[in-house]
C-alpha cells in the first residue's frame, strides 16, 4: 500500500525579493514498512517537502501545488481541520533536528506526551499516563517515571530525542517522518538514536522518510534513497545499488567527497562551486554549473526523472 | 631538536559547581580538564576528539588562553605565556589564532569582509591603511573567493563561504599555531570537503601547525597525523592517526570508532552500546614490564606509553 504518494510536488515562498521556489516538481513514494531516506544539502527542499506532505507550512507565504500528495489514502491538499489533525499524529508523525526546540519547555515531558495522545483518543488520563511511562522505557530511558517528570531543559539532547520519538510513536503512525533526526547529537548517541528508530520502524511496521544530508546514516538505516538538488529529484533506487553504482554525477560526487574513506592524510575530493539560489535558480538541470560532464544541452533543458533500472530512475542527460 | 609549535603541560581546569546552601551556597570543583598534557609538532596537525563536554574545546581555548587554566603551563615555541600578562602575551597571539564552529557569529555584521580580513593587521599596526586592505584582499583570493567579495557583508554569504573568511582573518598575520574548533561541523558534506582541502594546502605551504579540534571521527582521519581522544576532561589515547584507527587500546576510543556510521550499506551492523560507567571499568591493565617507558604500578589509571608514539590510559599491574 502506498503510505504517501507525492506526484509533481512544487513548493514556493512569497518573499519580498520575489518568489522563491524550495522544491520544484518532486515525485516520490513510500510504501507500509519501507524507509526512505531522502539526501540533500541545506536548501535542497529535502526537509520542505516532507513539511508540505504533513502540510505544516504557514500558507501563505507558503504555496504548494501537487498533481497528487496522499497520505495514509488521504488527499492532504484537501484536507481541513479534523482530516489534517488526524492525518498528524495518527496517520504520519514527525520528528525533528533539535529536540530542545521541538519540546514546550514551560510542561513536562509526561504532560506533553499524554496531552498529544488525548488529542487523539479520549481515554482515562491515568491510564494514558502508564502508557505514556511504557513508552518512554520501550525507547530505552531507564528511570522513565522520572523523565516523565521532568521539564525539556533537564534532559540531554539524547535523552530528549527518545523522549521524542515516544511521543511520535502514541499515536500508532504508518509513516515517521525524521528530519535529521541525529545532527546536533554526538556521535556515539547518534548511532543508538538510528538503531532505535530501525528497532521501533520493525516492531511497529512503519513506513519511515530518514531526511539527512549525511550519507552515513542513509547507508545505516534506510532500503530506498531518493538524492534531491535545487528542489529537484537527481537520482532515486534501492540503497545498495545507488552505492555500488551512483547513475548520478552529483550522486557519485557526494559519495566520493566522504571523508575518511581510506587511511592516511589526504585531500579529499570536493564538489567545486557552491549549492544554487532558491530565488534565481540556473535553467536545465540545477546541478550542470557544478558538473563536470555537463554541456549545451545540460544548460538548457532539464532532463526528465526517468526510469534507467530496475527500481532506479535518474534524472540527467548522461546517466552512468 | 626543534621545540614544539605548542606544547601544554598538566594543564586543568576547575570550575566552581555550586551544590545547594540558598543564601549561604556551597561549592564543589568541576574538574572540566584534568592534567592534559599535549604536543603540538611544529608543521603537524594534532587532533583532539572527544564528545560534547568532554573538554577538548576548553583544552583549546586554554591553549590561546583565551580560558585561563587553574594550573598547568602553555608553551608557544618553547616559552611559557602561562603567566604573561596582557600586554606581554600581545606578540604571542600573532602566533596563535583560531577558527570557531559557527562563522556567523564569529564574523561582525557591520564590518565589511576586506575590513574583517584586515583587522588584525589594524589591531597590530602592520602595514598602511592601503597595504592592510590589499593584504586582506589577496587573502580573500587565496582562501577561494573573488577579490571583488571585499565590499560585502557577512550576512551575505554562505556558511562555507563564511569559513572561508574566518580562516583568512586567522593567518594574515602568518601565525605558527592554528585551533581550528569544529570548523567543518556547520558545514554540507560537499562544502566540508572544500575546506578540508583549503585547510590541508595552507598548512601545507605555511608550514603552519593546527590543532583540529572535532568529534567527526572520519574528518580527522583524512586531515590530522596524531590525535588524542579527551573523555571526562582527560586524555585516554593518543597516537599517530592511522595507530588510532587501527590500534584503538582504551575502550572510549573504541566505543567512538564503532559509533561511525558505516560507508556502505553492506557494513551494517547491531552494536553493543558502553554506559560511561562500562568504559570507565574497562580501562585497560597494562605489565608494568610491557610499557615502552618506566611507570609506577598503581590502581589508579594513568597514561603510559605502550609505544613510542602511543600513549593509552591504563592501570599498571607490577
Amino acid at each position: 500500500m502506498r503510505l504517501l504518494d507525492v506526484q509533481n510536488l512544487t513548493v514556493s515562498f512569497a518573499q519580498h525579493e520575489g518568489v522563491v521556489q524550495a522544491v520544484r516538481g518532486m515525485t516520490l513514494h513510500v510504501d507500509a514498512g519501507e524507509s526512505l531516506g531522502i539526501v540533500g544539502e541545506s536548501g535542497s527542499g529535502k526537509s520542505v517537502t516532507c513539511m508540505a506532505a504533513l502540510r505544516l507550512l504557514r500558507e501563505p507565504p507558503a504555496r504548494i501545488t501537487a498533481d497528487r500528495l496522499t497520505l495514509g489514502g488521504t488527499d492532504v491538499l484537501k484536507a481541513r481541520g479534523a482530516d489534517l489533525a488526524r492525518l498528524r499524529g495518527r496517520v504520519a508523525a514527525m520528528i525533528f533536528q533539535d529536540p530542545m526546540t521541538a519540546f514546550d519547555p514551560s510542561f513536562t515531558i509526561g504532560h506533553q506526551i499524554v496531552e498529544t495522545i488525548l488529542a487523539h483518543r479520549p481515554a482515562a488520563k491515568s491510564a494514558v499516563r502508564t502508557e505514556a511511562q511504557a513508552l518512554l522505557t520501550r525507547v530505552e530511558i531507564k528511570n522513565a517515571s522520572a523523565v516523565l517528570n521532568s521539564y525539556p531543559h533537564q534532559l540531554s539532547g539524547g535523552m530528549l530525542q527518545r523522549a521524542m520519538i515516544a511521543m511520535a510513536l502514541s499515536c500508532r503512525p504508518q509513516i515517521l517522518f525524521a528530519d535529521e533526526p541525529t545532527t546536533a547529537l554526538d556521535v556515539t548517541i547518534q548511532a543508538q538514536i538510528l538503531q532505535l528508530i530501525k528497532e521501533v520502524q520493525a516492531e511497529f511496521g512503519m513506513g519511515l522518510v530518514m531526511v539527512t544530508h549525511d550519507l552515513g546514516v542513509v547507508a545505516e538505516t534506510v532500503d530506498r534513497v531518493l538524492v534531491m538538488y535545487g528542489g529537484k529529484a537527481m537520482e532515486q533506487g534501492p540503497v545498495q545499488a545507488i552505492f555500488d553504482a551512483p547513475a548520478h554525477p552529483y550522486t557519485r560526487a557526494l559519495l566520493a567527497s566522504i571523508p575518511g574513506r581510506t587511511s592516511g592524510r589526504q585531500r579529499l575530493v570536493e564538489i567545486r562551486g557552491a549549492s544554487p539560489n532558491p530565488a534565481n535558480p540556473p535553467t536545465g538541470c540545477p546541478f550542470h554549473p557544478r558538473c563536470a560532464l555537463a554541456d549545451a544541452r545540460c544548460a538548457a533543458e532539464m532532463p526528465p526523472f526517468q526510469s534507467i533500472g530496475p527500481g532506479r530512475d535518474a534524472a540527467c542527460w548522461r546517466p552512468q | 631538536m626543534t621545540l614544539p609549535a605548542l606544547e601544554l603541560r598538566h594543564v586543568s581546569k576547575t570550575y566552581p559547581l555550586k551544590t545547594g546552601g540558598g543564601f549561604f551556597p556551597r561549592y564543589s570543583d568541576l574538574h572540566a580538564v584534568r592534567d592534559v598534557s599535549l604536543i603540538l609538532p611544529q608543521n603537524k596537525i594534532l587532533g583532539l576528539v572527544g564528545e560534547s563536554g568532554s573538554g577538548k574545546s576548553t583544552t583549546g581555548m586554554m591553549a590561546l588562553r583565551l580560558i585561563e587554566p587553574t594550573s598547568g603551563t602553555v608553551l608557544v615555541g618553547g616559552t611559557d605565556i602561562t603567566a604573561l600578562d596582557h600586554a606581554a602575551l600581545k606578540p604571542f597571539r600573532r602566533k596563535l589564532q583560531v577558527v570557531f564552529q559557527d562563522s556567523y557569529s564569529a564574523l561582525d555584521p557591520m564590518m565589511t569582509l576586506a575590513q574583517i580580513v584586515a583587522e588584525p593587521l589594524h589591531i597590530h599596526a602592520e602595514g598602511s591603511p592601503r597595504e592592510q586592505t590589499e593584504q586582506a584582499l589577496a587573502w580573500l583570493d587565496r582562501v577561494g573567493l573573488d577579490r571583488s567579495y571585499g565590499s560585502r557583508y557577512p550576512h551575505e554569504l554562505s556558511g562555507g563561504q563564511r569559513q572561508r573568511i574566518a580562516i583568512a582573518r586567522a593567518l594574515i598575520l602568518r601565525p605558527t599555531v592554528l585551533v581550528a574548533d569544529e570548523p567543518t561541523s556547520a558545514l554540507d558534506v560537499s562544502v566540508k570537503a572544500q575546506i578540508i582541502n583549503l585547510l590541508q594546502d595552507l598548512q601545507a605551504e605555511m608550514g603552519l601547525s593546527i590543532l583540529f579540534i572535532s568529534h567527526d571521527l572520519s574528518v580527522v582521519r583524512s586531515l590530522t597525523d596524531t590525535v588524542a581522544v579527551m573523555f571526562n576532561g582527560r586524555i585516554v589515547e593518543q597516537a599517530a592517526t592511522e595507530a588510532i584507527f587501527t590500534d584503538a587500546r582504551h575502550g572510549y576510543t573504541r566505543s567512538l570508532l564503532d559509533a561511525i556510521p558505516a560507508l556502505n550499506p553492506r557494513d551494517r551492523r547491531q552494536r553493543q552500546f558502553l554506559t560511561r560507567e562500562q568504559i570507565e571499568a574497562s580501562t585497560p591493565r597494562l605489565a608494568a614490564r610491557d610499557l615502552a617507558h618506566p611507570a609506577t604500578p598503581s590502581d589508579i589509571p594513568q597514561l603510559v606509553a605502550v609505544a613510542a608514539d602511543h600513549r593509552v590510559e591504563a592501570i599498571v599491574t607490577p
